[in-house]
């Protein structure tokens, strides 16, 4: 009973964050400009590490959250670089 | 999903709890992308899902772990400092480069900026009367 009520309330956060996901997608193809493109890039980032959280919860499994580490890196470097693009015009100077 | 039945009933229904509110509020945080009309009311919507909800979600899978294998597993404080870290640090830079876009662009809907200000009239403050005069 109790297995059954968390294993459900995990598909249904896993289902929210998809649809979280989705509005980020919808933000990220439609977005009328550069930055807004690049802000729904972040939240999709964000919103895939607590997904793969979710995951690890689900199978019990450590290896989730080292990708979910993993994301939440990268998440960070692109989304620096493509703000210092739309400053700059160049990353690296 | 043998291992769910493994925990207690109030670990169970924590997590489940936790899991939800953070779900609930990232979903929130994502939503409001959709719905504010610009860019700078919109790069506020999705900090709720990267506060709250990142933290919800890592408590869940703190309590969950560390309840599950009988020690403590606190390896999602990793995840935590740096989402804490990072998101003032990216969000900073998009909203400063947006500000530079907007105003290389000549939009009116911004403020202008520091340097190009033209102070329109000093106020004297010897004029009101009740101040001493300098030294």
């Amino acid at each position: 009973m109790i297995a059954e009520i968390l294993v459900w309330s995990i598909l249904v956060a896993q289902i929210l964050l998809v649809l979280a996901m989705g509005c980020a997608v919808y933000r990220m193809l439609k977005g009328p400009r550069a930055q807004d493109r690049v802000l729904g890039l972040d939240t999709l980032y964000v919103n895939a590490t607590m997904l793969l959280l979710t995951f690890g919860i689900r199978t019990a499994s450590i290896l989730y959250f080292e990708a979910a580490l993993i994301i939440a890196l990268l998440g960070f470097v692109s989304t620096a670089a493509l703000a210092k693009f739309l400053m700059r015009g160049e990353v690296i100077e | 999903m043998t291992h769910l039945a493994e925990v207690p009933a109030w670990v169970a229904l924590l997590t489940a709890l936790f899991l939800l509110i953070g779900a609930g509020l990232t979903l929130i945080g994502s939503f409001g992308l959709l719905r504010f009309d610009t860019f700078y009311a919109r790069i506020h919507a999705p900090t709720l899902g990267s506060t709250l909800g990142v933290g919800f979600v890592l408590i869940a899978s703190m309590l969950f772990f560390t309840v599950l294998e009988s020690r403590l597993v606190i390896h999602e404080v990793l995840i935590t400092a740096l989402m804490i870290v990072t998101t003032p640090i990216t969000l900073m830079l998009l909203g400063r480069a947006a500000l530079y876009r907007d105003r290389t662009e000549g939009n009116d809907d911004v403020p202008p900026s520091q340097a190009t200000v033209v102070k329109p009239d000093v106020v004297i403050p010897e004029a009101t009367g009740d101040q001493p005069p300098p030294a």
